[in-house]
């Protein structure tokens, strides 16, 4: 057995390339992926503007004056925030990737929140969140994390209104002093005071001698306890959400989780007909000799190249537009952008074909090129779908590089584009340079064919 | 050049074909004509340069120095391996090779490699279900579709058993009788003594003779260490340091 296990590392000693290549791109896949696993940030990267004036921060709810700014900590406690001044410095660092959402709290905020609480009328206060959406997973993720954040702050301003509601209900029954907008600090009876009052004008007068004075308070009572719990109305309003949300996508897909869902399946198909088919086509004709003997005249090796490639890229795009019409028709896609599905669906298959083919043109067999389409095709695929912000910056750099390198990627934002909206020229040139730069590899790869 | 085609006009030139990969030289300026009728046979120890030669001579690889000139008609090739698409029947396979080397009548052709073959009853057996021997005959019959002035063959016989062999020669005689060059290379000594009216000796890519097997016997003197053309051959390889 030993003299056995030395061939093979002779014969391993003298493959360079294959073991260069084996533990190469096993490492790199396997770090990058790991990296992608286990150093994405515990809490999201969040740009955070507050336009609030420092001096404006604090608002009154019934006789106290709370600090709005401390409601902040509550979302800063889930995520990493990159603190900005302005709105657009915000935008910016969420458009560049540097962070997963922006969340910038307006100028007036603490005034319509002080409008809400403290009885005054007007809008609800609104928060904005900004996201870059690479991709409908990137989207869920950020809007969950902010949104869990944000329900945390609107319980912790819940509760505080609830505490004065409290308060104010206390007054009503039981007396004292409550400030009240323009009004300023007002003494109340309250209800047990009333009727102490009541009960000791009706015992100390005659059942028909009016007094005018207990009657005129407790009638300045009843005028009060009423207007009170009038304007508690718009308070309880408030208690389940008393900050409002306003979302907007900058960039990026628009995409529901669902539609996403089903780009990633054709895309993925598209990948596996087109790589699979072109390897495996290419390499069969060195597998049965058939190269030699088609290249002497019958057959230029350019024309063998444009061959696979359209035979691959006619076989995945048949697959995909058939995939897609189903798809769409359960989803509910918009059939009047059909002609761009099509342009995308023709493009990713030359591409996929394309990247096949320099596959095929540097394996020896059908085998061997099969598997190598699948080891190169996968791992790319997932590190695809990594979203921006969830791993640490120059991770994301990595894969981006690695994942921009291959069909997958453009593919995806090209299709989404073609369903959704948004740019799709950038990602469609970007499948045709991969075409061109495989088709050329794949050219190349077959000077040394024979 | 000897025998009966050396009257016959030209069919082949290589002048001065050389072939080097990296370092290593695989052919050095080999120059010899093949003339119609005329069978070459091309032998050598191994690593010789037969195939590199030969498949220059196809088209299927390009020479690094040197060119190769075809006086008229198209040259068939008959690769050592049988290049053939296992899962294509013997017709199918024969109509592809048919169509692209342009056979004004693609069916015709292929009716006549069938009858040339004696594959009719197989020809819509699929190639990978075929014998070696089998194989090898539809490998031919592609070689010959375009009706070609010069036939290359590349160790036409070494899947073949002795009865196979012997149909093979004749078919090829036939052939060159007909007026087709036929150029083939071999390990088989005594093949290249029997069916070929020329040799060419080749090692470690340079042409070291060029002539009839009876010619070559002569050169190292036909004296008792040479008694037959296979102890000639390796006696002329020794004398040159091979």
């Amino acid at each position: 057995m030993r003299w056995l296990l030395l061939k093979d590392l002779q014969i391993l000693r003298r493959s360079p390339l294959l073991v260069g290549v084996l533990v190469g791109y096993s490492v790199v896949v396997s770090l990058v992926a790991g990296l992608a696993l286990s150093s994405g940030p515990s809490k999201p990267t969040v740009a955070f503007a507050n336009l609030v004036p420092r001096d404006d921060s604090e608002i009154a709810l019934g006789g106290r004056r709370v600090d709005a700014s401390q409601y902040a900590d509550k979302l800063f406690a889930k995520v990493k925030p990159i603190r900005v001044k302005t709105r657009e410095q915000a935008i910016e660092r969420v458009r560049s990737g540097e962070a997963l959402g922006a969340l910038v709290v307006p100028a007036d905020v603490t005034q319509k929140l002080q409008g809400t609480l403290g009885l005054g009328g007007g809008g609800r206060p609104t928060v904005e969140v900004y996201y870059n959406a690479d991709n409908p997973l990137k989207r869920q993720y950020v809007q969950d994390t902010i949104n869990a954040t944000l329900a945390e702050a609107n319980q912790a301003i819940s509760n505080e209104v609830l505490r004065e509601s409290a308060r104010y209900l206390n007054v009503i029954v039981a007396g004292g002093e409550v400030a009240l907008p323009l009004v300023g600090s007002v003494d109340i009876l309250g209800l047990r005071n009333a009727r102490k009052i009541i009960d000791a004008a009706r015992a100390g007068l005659p059942e028909d001698a009016p007094e005018a004075a207990a009657l005129a308070q407790v009638s300045r009572f009843a005028r009060l306890a009423a207007d009170n719990l009038d304007l508690s109305k718009p308070i309880l309003a408030s208690i389940s959400s008393p900050v409002r949300v306003k979302e907007r996508v900058i960039a990026g897909s628009k995409s529901s989780l669902s539609t996403f869902a089903a780009e990633a399946a054709v895309v993925g198909s598209m990948m596996f007909v087109g790589l699979l088919l072109a390897a495996g086509m290419l390499a069969l004709e060195r597998e049965e000799n058939a190269f030699g003997r088609l290249i002497r005249g019958l057959v230029s090796r350019t024309e063998l190249v444009a061959e696979k490639v359209g035979l691959a890229a006619l076989a995945a795009f048949a697959l995909t537009t058939v995939m897609l019409a189903i798809l769409g028709a359960l989803l509910g896609l918009d059939f009047a952008r059909s002609p761009l599905w099509l342009i995308v669906l023709a493009v990713g298959s030359v591409a996929f074909g394309a990247m096949g083919v320099a596959i095929g043109g540097a394996t020896r067999e059908v085998r061997s090129a099969s598997l190598a389409a699948f080891v190169i095709s996968l791992p790319v695929a997932a590190l695809s779908l990594v979203p921006s912000g969830a791993v640490a910056g120059w991770v994301y750099d990595v894969i981006h590089v690695i994942s921009g390198a291959f069909p997958f990627r453009p593919g995806m934002r090209a299709l989404d584009a073609a369903i959704s909206g948004g740019g799709l020229l950038v990602p469609l040139l970007h499948l045709v340079a991969l075409a061109l730069v495989f088709g050329a590899l794949a050219r190349l790869s077959l000077r040394r064919f024979a | 050049m000897t025998g009966v085609a050396a009257t016959e006009p030209v069919a082949l030139t290589a002048d001065g074909v050389s072939k080097a990969y990296g370092d290593r030289r695989a052919l050095q300026g080999v120059s010899f004509s093949a003339h119609r009728g005329e069978r070459i046979a091309i032998i050598g120890p191994n690593g010789a340069g037969k195939t590199t030669l030969l498949q220059i001579l196809a088209g299927s690889l390009k020479p690094s120095g040197g060119s190769v000139s075809l006086e008229q008609g198209e040259i068939g090739w008959v690769p050592q391996q049988p290049a053939l698409y296992s899962k294509l029947s013997v017709a199918e396979n024969l109509r592809l090779f048919a169509r692209l080397e342009r056979c004004p009548d693609v069916e015709g052709s292929v009716e006549r490699m069938l009858d040339q073959t004696g594959l009719r009853d197989r020809a819509r057996d699929e190639v990978g279900s075929l014998s070696g021997g089998n194989r090898q005959r539809v490998n031919i019959a592609i070689g010959l579709l375009s009706d070609p002035s010069v036939l290359l063959l590349d160790e036409p016989t070494s899947s073949l058993d002795p009865r196979q062999r012997e149909r093979l020669w004749a078919f090829v005689s036939g052939l060159a009788e007909a007026g087709t060059a036929v150029v083939y290379a071999t390990h088989n000594v005594a093949e290249a003594e029997r069916f070929a009216d020329r040799v060419l000796v080749l090692a470690d890519g340079e042409l070291l003779f060029s002539g009839s097997p009876r010619e070559l016997e002569q050169t190292v003197g036909g004296d008792a260490e040479a008694p037959d053309f296979e102890s000639a051959f390796v006696r002329f390889l020794h004398d040159r340091g091979h």
